[in-house]
């Protein structure tokens, strides 16, 4: 499980991309050239599939919206993905940005205004016109705070709003007062919203409640390639072909190809595995190497792909909340240590990180000294130091630090501080995630060898995050979170001192340390930096401030691990979330198969 | 009366208890011990023939990963290994108390894994058999509180009766409707986040007290009800015998075979109880081997069906059930005969029958 989900206030900042005269990227493809029936359409690449068929899909949960305003689960996410679209896309594939129901995207040389020009003809999932007043109404409804639209954050640049401005009925301007780092990617989780089905209910204020999972499909629509068509309460929810949908293939073909796209809700990922393996759904992401390999050992009919290293990265970090006030001593010595920068590069040091992801990823993963993955191409930081394990720098370090050692009577050794106390503490764990616990019976052992005596807690995963960040009450905690975009603005919640998810210590009014205060100043700075190459320059700075201070003790990242029946063409797991589906319009049951299946 | 039936149970189960009890001399390796190379090994082969000849001491081959795999493993039979009996190895405590480097067998430079490895290289022979000294112990530990509260409670009830009969029945009743699994989540829920693994056990067997002892509650008071109306006792009473006394002498020792018999059944109950705890993750807490956590791996499907040797442990229960079953039976027998043997009247042989097994889950 990743600690998004349980974040609803995670700002979905995303962003990154220097803003190359984002024109330029647009080169349109001849196809895109006006029709003769006036409609713009976009042509993807791809296979050339063949319509018709029909798609099953597991979900861990049921979603719980289908409203983008209000959706922060996964599930929910997921669904509404295929049902909606943006102005401008992130290509989950190449991570780069895509024109999508803006055929164009002009910036002012001031970077800070975007002309966008929507594509003639577009309309929505029930036949209704797109244009550009559904686009305004759908940023006023985003920027209205008593909608709570967990995009707000995103749209407001230098402390201010970002305003819009209609053209003629398929431009509009967004201004805003400062430039923005992340440019055009902004846009990417926009959806717009069909304003003929949608303002009276905004009017009445009844928005953010609205598009709840029994809403007839008459009364919901979107500009994604599926749309609402049934919903069957803690079993499944069906969406069909969206006729109207403003993609093809190369050949002219109108996208989706597939007839149907079919959700499970199937609470466990070892039944989500039964269920592929026995050939209920079609595909498969968000695997356990292990359950990755127990399916590929026996593949016949699907095919398991390997994407790659993905954005997840896991780590170990100890609490290093002021707790002074009203703690008790033994509280205290422990958070000395804690404070202490050696002992965390000492345990840093002793960690197994090969064999991290040796025994746990099967070598589908990567080992990690800091928090940018290689699966996040541009950002991460080469200089990086990659240390080998070794318990006698550790050893050196701690002994800096004023530890000592003594033998005890079964002859093991014990680990003391300077004032003579055993060094012991506990690590959580999320009790769901196998991967997490088996990490932490292994940092375990690496810190048996320099006399550190820990246990590890396995706890279910709400009350875990009730105590890393309300009651912090913990000693140190094994965890992962997961970047949805490839920038660092996707995790600036995470390294601001004052973040919700700045997890060994969060919600800070002022930064504790010097080093988190440099930090916040190098984070800010990027957030309006527009070139590419330096926001990486201080982006890399803040990985090495991490690297050095290790108030996360950064462990490996999992790669992408999916599968599909072979009968599914254009599959391309992409190592951004919606790892399968980001090209569902794409995707096509072939020839045979559909023939067999009717 | 059949004597010889109970002994033979008993001493089957001595038997299957020393093999656990000795653990420590038994199990080749210490069984928190990760061996990162050797992870889920399957178990490894002991041979008696190499390169056609037969070898007079048994020996096995060495094994390494297959190249590009992550849990396949081949001998390397370049390398034979001879196995030692009594070889001097890890240090242990027989039976908790007595140290000693001593194993029945090992070998140098290499492990051998004779019913396989887990996930982390830790050798399962060495973690069934210190997994069941924890879940045997918290199942006779717990089982001995249980018969004792039982015992005590019981005979108070039956003995005095009214209000006390009336207010301890009802708690036992109470005990008996409450669904006991939850309460265990609900008892452990209030415990501290943090406990060692010795608290956690000691928690674990006091837990198991606390919900058992309804039932040979009631049996107890039952039997004590039916005695003390017998004529010895009221003679005792007549001769003017105290209530302690009379407890003692001639209450006490006729509630015998109910509790060996209760005791029989709820021993492996206890085991299982315990099992499910630390399956579930609120029992004994890893790296310390439990039966219950030892099981606990197989809720991950890939699990399941790629590694059949974690299923070993399941099997290393079945022996103990069955003889607990049989002593219980035998008891059970033993207990009726004497029954019938001393009373008159059809009443006290309803209550004989009403203690079998069958009828106490």
């Amino acid at each position: 499980m990743i600690l998004e989900r349980a974040f609803p206030l995670r700002k979905r900042i995303s962003g990154g991309l220097l803003l190359l005269a984002c024109a330029s990227f647009f080169l349109i493809p001849s196809s895109m050239l006006p029709l003769p029936n006036t409609q713009e359409l976009l042509s993807v690449p791809g296979e050339i599939g063949h319509a018709g068929g029909r798609l099953v899909v597991s979900l861990r949960a049921e979603p719980k919206t289908l409203n983008p305003l209000s959706a922060i689960d996964a599930p929910s996410r997921e669904v509404i993905g295929a049902m909606q679209a943006d102005l401008i896309h992130i290509n989950r594939g190449t991570q780069l940005t895509e024109p999508a129901l803006a055929k164009s995207c002009k910036v002012s040389s001031d970077g800070l205004q975007y002309t966008l020009v929507l594509r003639k003809g577009l309309r929505f999932s029930d036949g209704q016109p797109l244009d550009a007043d559904d686009v305004l109404f759908t940023m006023r409804v985003y920027l209205d705070e008593s909608v709570h639209a967990t995009q707000r954050d995103l749209l407001i640049v230098g402390g201010k709003p970002i305003t819009v401005r209609k053209v003629d009925s398929s431009t509009v301007i967004f201004q805003m007062v400062k430039p923005y780092g992340a440019g055009e990617r902004m846009f990417d989780g926009l959806t717009i919203l069909p304003r003929h089905l949608l303002e009276k209910t905004y009017l009445e204020g009844r928005l953010g409640q609205a598009g709840g999972l029994s809403t007839p499909a008459n009364l919901w629509a979107g500009a994604g390639p599926y749309r609402l068509k049934e919903y069957e309460a803690g079993q499944k929810l069906v969406l069909e072909r969206n006729p109207f949908y403003w993609k093809t293939d190369v050949k002219g073909n109108t996208l989706p190809y597939l007839d149907e796209l079919v959700f499970l809700f199937v609470p466990s990922a070892d039944a989500q595995v039964l269920r592929f393996q026995s050939g209920e759904t079609d595909v498969i992401s968000r695997l356990g190497a292990e359950n990755f390999s127990a399916l590929a050992r026996q593949q016949r009919t699907y095919t398991m792909t390997d994407a790659g290293p993905g954005l997840e990265y896991n780590f170990l970090f100890f609490n290093l909340n002021d707790l002074a006030a009203k703690a008790a001593p033994e509280v205290t010595s422990k958070s000395k240590w804690f404070h202490e920068v050696k002992f965390r590069q000492a345990v840093s040091a002793v960690i197994d990180r090969d064999a991290i992801v040796r025994l746990i990823y099967q070598g589908r993963g990567t080992a990690l000294w800091g928090p940018v993955t290689p699966g996040d191409r541009r950002w991460v930081d080469a200089s990086i130091g990659r240390p080998p394990r070794s318990p006698d720098r550790a050893r050196a370090l701690l002994k800096e630090a004023g530890f000592s050692w003594r033998t005890d009577g079964n002859g093991a050794t014990e680990l003391l501080d300077s004032d003579g106390k055993m060094v012991e503490f506990s690590i959580l764990t999320s009790s769901s995630n196998a991967d997490r616990t088996k990490m932490a019976a292994l940092i375990q052992e690496d810190l048996k060898e320099l006399g550190m005596r820990v246990q590890v807690v396995p706890l279910e995963f709400r009350s875990l995050i009730d105590r890393v960040t309300q009651t912090k009450e913990y000693d140190a905690c094994v965890l992962g979170l997961a970047s949805f975009d490839a920038d660092p603005n996707s995790d600036l919640n995470v390294w601001l001192s004052s973040g919700g998810t700045h997890l060994w210590d969060p919600s800070q009014a002022h930064p504790a340390t010097p080093w988190e205060a440099e930090i916040d100043d190098l984070m800010e700075q990027q957030l309006d930096t527009p070139k590419f190459e330096q926001r990486k320059k201080l982006y890399d700075r803040v990985q090495e401030i991490l690297a050095e201070y290790q108030p996360m003790i950064f462990l490996a990242s999992p790669d992408i691990l999916t599968g599909a029946k072979n009968s599914i063409g254009n599959f391309h797991p992409a190592v951004l979330e919606p790892y399968v589906l980001w090209n569902v319009e794409q995707l096509y049951v072939r020839s045979e198969q559909v023939s067999a299946s009717r | 009366m059949d004597r010889r039936r109970v002994r033979r149970w008993f001493v089957a189960l001595l038997v299957l208890h020393a093999v656990v009890g000795g653990a420590g001399f038994l199990a080749p390796y210490d069984p928190v011990k990760q061996d990162r190379e050797h992870a889920y090994l399957p178990p490894m082969r002991v041979h008696f023939l190499g390169r056609g000849h037969l070898h007079l001491r048994p020996f096995f081959y060495a094994e390494r990963l297959r190249e590009g795999t992550f849990d396949e493993f081949e001998e390397d039979t370049e390398k034979a290994i001879p196995l030692r009996f009594f070889s001097t190895g890890e240090q242990y405590r027989l039976l908790g108390f007595l140290p000693s480097r001593r194993h029945l067998f090992g070998a140098e430079g290499a492990r051998l894994y004779l019913l396989g490895s887990d996930g982390l290289g830790r050798d399962q022979l060495s973690r069934m058999l210190y997994g069941g000294q924890i879940s045997l112990l918290a199942g006779l530990l717990g089982a001995g509180g249980t018969i004792f509260v039982a015992a005590m409670i019981g005979t108070v009830a039956g003995f005095y009766g009214g209000w006390r009969d009336t207010l301890l029945m009802r708690l036992a009743e109470l005990f008996l409707a409450l669904p006991w699994l939850y309460l265990l989540f609900a008892l452990r829920a209030f415990l501290p986040l943090t406990v060692s693994p010795l608290r956690a056990f000691l928690l674990v067997v006091v837990v198991l007290a606390a919900v058992g002892w309804a039932r040979p509650a009631r049996l107890v008071r039952g039997v004590v009800l039916s005695v003390k109306e017998r004529d010895f006792v009221r003679a005792a009473r007549g001769f003017g015998a105290g209530d302690a006394y009379l407890v003692r002498r001639h209450i006490l020792p006729e509630t015998r075979s109910v509790l060996l018999t209760q005791a029989a059944i709820l021993v492996p109950q206890f085991v299982l109880a315990e099992m499910t705890l630390s399956f579930i993750g609120l029992g004994i807490p890893e790296p310390v081997p439990s039966w219950g956590n030892l099981l606990a791996i197989l809720q991950q499907y890939s699990v399941l069906v790629s590694y059949w040797w974690m299923y070993l442990p399941a099997l290393a229960i079945v022996p103990f059930f069955v003889g607990y079953q049989g002593l219980a039976n035998a008891l059970h027998v033993d207990g009726v005969t004497v029954k019938i043997e001393g009373k008159r009247g059809g009443t006290h042989h309803d209550i004989g029958t009403r203690f079998s097994p069958a009828q106490t889950d």
